[in-house]
């Protein structure tokens, strides 16, 4: 069978695939991945802040409830597999995008999936913050606000950029299993024809398009990140 | 004037009431505008939960702090942090802002109670000027030695003005001669801007350096209070006596030899540099004596501490010295008799 894949029939068949439908692909993931991920950021980012400053001894107390119910929310969506979560969610993103199918109502279900584990991660991010600095910020007469956006978030910034390059990379992998669910992209290629069609080459391409992209992503994220922090001696 | 009024703080165990810390017992203070005031004491005295308690970092159980009149434990949150621009303060950690470059972070207190840009990066650079560093405005500070990092630190907490510094061991993190300079630059910024600064440590040489007025803490209770050169002269408390003479005084010495006198020469703040003792009791006694063990201090010209001398003759030589030495004021002998 995989011998088949590699036959000089299946290699035209590839070709004139690649030609037809891989641009238009890579484009679907790439917007999809990056729109996701930045509408999970608009979410995971405030949410994560408060799981910190929210703390009993943060820079911010919440209500205790408040605090349960967040981390709740939080725990329950991400242990929820993401194949499982697509369907769960189908009924909300009818409500939002008018249709449950397609590149752009795929994009609801990875945001769902992804604003719980952003969260997560800035709270580590802003955890690794120095509690020295931030007291003396609020020795300074800095706002809690104020040591929200002037302290928390710029001192943690180059580990925010390596969270920030972890959760584009795995969005991108749970974009090319929404295929699945008639998603677009380079997941939907490899699914259909791999899949269904056992055209092995054309997944083969596709997959190994995938892993160049998450390699692109890692390398301008480690780059940017290592290039922020200036705690480095240049 | 600050004034600090039965101020206790207790910290709470984690579930047991047993486990309860009282970190600071019923601690009375008056520190006077423009001074520079030392609080001591060994690791764990509570000498940061009392200066953390001058601007409500922590909340006191027990008692208030107030400055100027004002009683900081009643103050709201927000005019406690428009109080926190008269009262900076600076840390053994120097805590600056790791991706900003020195003058941003000097701009930071600035940028809380919106400066605007320029005016703040000016008023940066003044002061930068004064902590003797206009060079490394835009550096960041992991570009900078411990020393330069507390300039830094120092011309951040002068942005707004204060008329407090607090320096939690503010030298503790660096080597003797950069100590000497950060010292030094407080003394300074003490004398040219009248800013009241009160000295956390636990090293008596900071205190002896700077210091007017001292305060010792021990378990959380001021044991001795006073004038530096009263209590160093005169230390009555046991924790005062082990900062003085930090050997314990008596420190164990040789055996004694045949046919030698001992005696211990205390200094109570005699002019030691005025007549060189030892010397003398050999020129215009004719007695020889060796210093066995010694335990004093300089302060200012004067001498603090005591020293064992052995002498080798009679006991009558060693009354001889004895008459001799305390001729010189301030000075006290006593026989050693083991
Ligand atoms: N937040 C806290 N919770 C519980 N106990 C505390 C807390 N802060 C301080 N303590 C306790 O209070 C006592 C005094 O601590 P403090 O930090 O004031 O000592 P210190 O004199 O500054 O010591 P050091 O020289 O080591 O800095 C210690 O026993 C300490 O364990
Ligand atoms: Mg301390």
């Amino acid at each position: 069978m995989i011998e088949k894949a590699f036959t000089a029939q299946a290699w035209n068949e590839a070709i004139a695939i690649i030609q037809s439908e891989f641009a238009l692909a890579v484009w679907e993931t790439l917007y999809v991945t990056v729109l996701a991920t930045l509408i999970a950021i608009v979410i995971g980012l405030p949410l994560g802040v408060l799981l910190v400053v929210g703390e009993k001894n943060g820079v911010l107390p919440l209500p205790k409830w408040l605090m349960a119910f967040l981390g709740a929310v939080i725990n329950i969506l991400r242990s929820v597999p993401f194949l499982i979560l697509m369907i769960l969610v189908i009924p909300l993103t009818r409500a939002i995008v008018g249709t449950s199918v397609g590149t752009v109502a795929s994009i609801v279900p990875l945001v769902i999936a992804a604003f719980p584990f952003i969260a997560r991660l800035v709270e580590s991010s802003l955890r690794e913050v120095n509690p020295n600095i931030i007291e003396m910020a609020q020795s300074t007469g800095a706002t809690p606000f104020q040591i929200i956006v002037k302290v928390m978030i710029p001192e943690s910034v180059p580990s925010l950029i390596s969270n920030a390059t972890i959760a584009i990379t795995t969005i991108l992998g749970y974009s090319a299993m929404s295929g699945i669910i008639g998603g677009g992209g380079l997941g939907k290629i490899a699914i259909n024809y791999g899949y269904y069609r056992y055209k092995y080459l054309v997944m083969f391409i596709a997959v190994i398009l995938l892993v160049l992209i998450v390699e692109i992503f890692q390398r301008i994220g480690t780059k940017l990140a290592v290039k922020s922090d200036k705690r480095l001696k240049h | 004037m600050i004034e600090i009024k039965n101020l206790s703080k207790t910290f709470a165990g984690r579930s047991d009431p047993n486990e309860d810390v009282e970190a600071l017992k019923n601690v009375n203070l008056s520190i006077p505008d423009g001074s520079i005031y030392g609080i001591i004491g060994m690791s764990g005295a509570g000498k940061s939960t009392l200066v953390r308690c001058i601007n409500m970092l922590e909340r006191p159980t027990e008692g208030t702090v107030i400055i100027d009149g004002v009683d900081m434990a009643a103050l709201s949150n927000k005019d406690l942090r428009a109080k926190r621009k008269e009262v900076t303060m600076i840390f053994q950690s120097f805590n600056l802002l790791m991706q900003r470059t020195c003058l941003k972070n000097i701009c930071f207190p600035l940028e809380l109670i919106g400066v605007k840009k320029a005016d703040a990066e000016r008023r940066a650079m003044e002061l930068l000027e004064i902590v003797g560093l206009p060079d490394k405005a835009n550096a960041y500070p992991a570009q900078l030695s411990g020393g330069q990092q507390q300039r830094i630190a120092i011309a951040r907490a002068l942005a707004t003005n204060p008329k407090v510094l607090l320096c939690d061991e503010a030298t503790s993190a660096l080597d003797p001669k950069t100590t000497h300079q950060i010292l030094e630059l407080i003394k300074e910024i003490n004398r040219n801007l009248g800013i009241t600064c009160i000295v956390i440590t636990h090293q008596m040489s900071v205190i002896e350096e700077i210091c007017g007025r001292v305060a010792i803490l021990e378990k959380g209770v001021v044991v001795e209070e006073g004038e530096v050169a009263d209590v160093f002269a005169h230390p009555k408390s046991t924790a005062a006596r082990h900062l003085v003479y930090p050997d314990g005084g008596n420190s164990e010495i040789l055996a004694l030899r045949e046919g030698e006198q001992r005696i211990r020469v205390v200094f109570n703040g005699a002019v030691a540099t005025e007549r060189p003792l030892i010397a003398q009791l050999a020129k215009e006694l004719g007695i020889e004596a060796s210093i066995l063990g010694a335990n004093t201090k300089s302060i200012g010209e004067r001498a603090y501490g005591n020293m064992i001398l052995g002498i080798m003759g009679s006991r009558d030589d060693m009354l001889r010295a004895k008459e001799y030495l305390e001729s010189v004021a301030d000075v006290v002998v006593e026989e050693v008799t083991e």
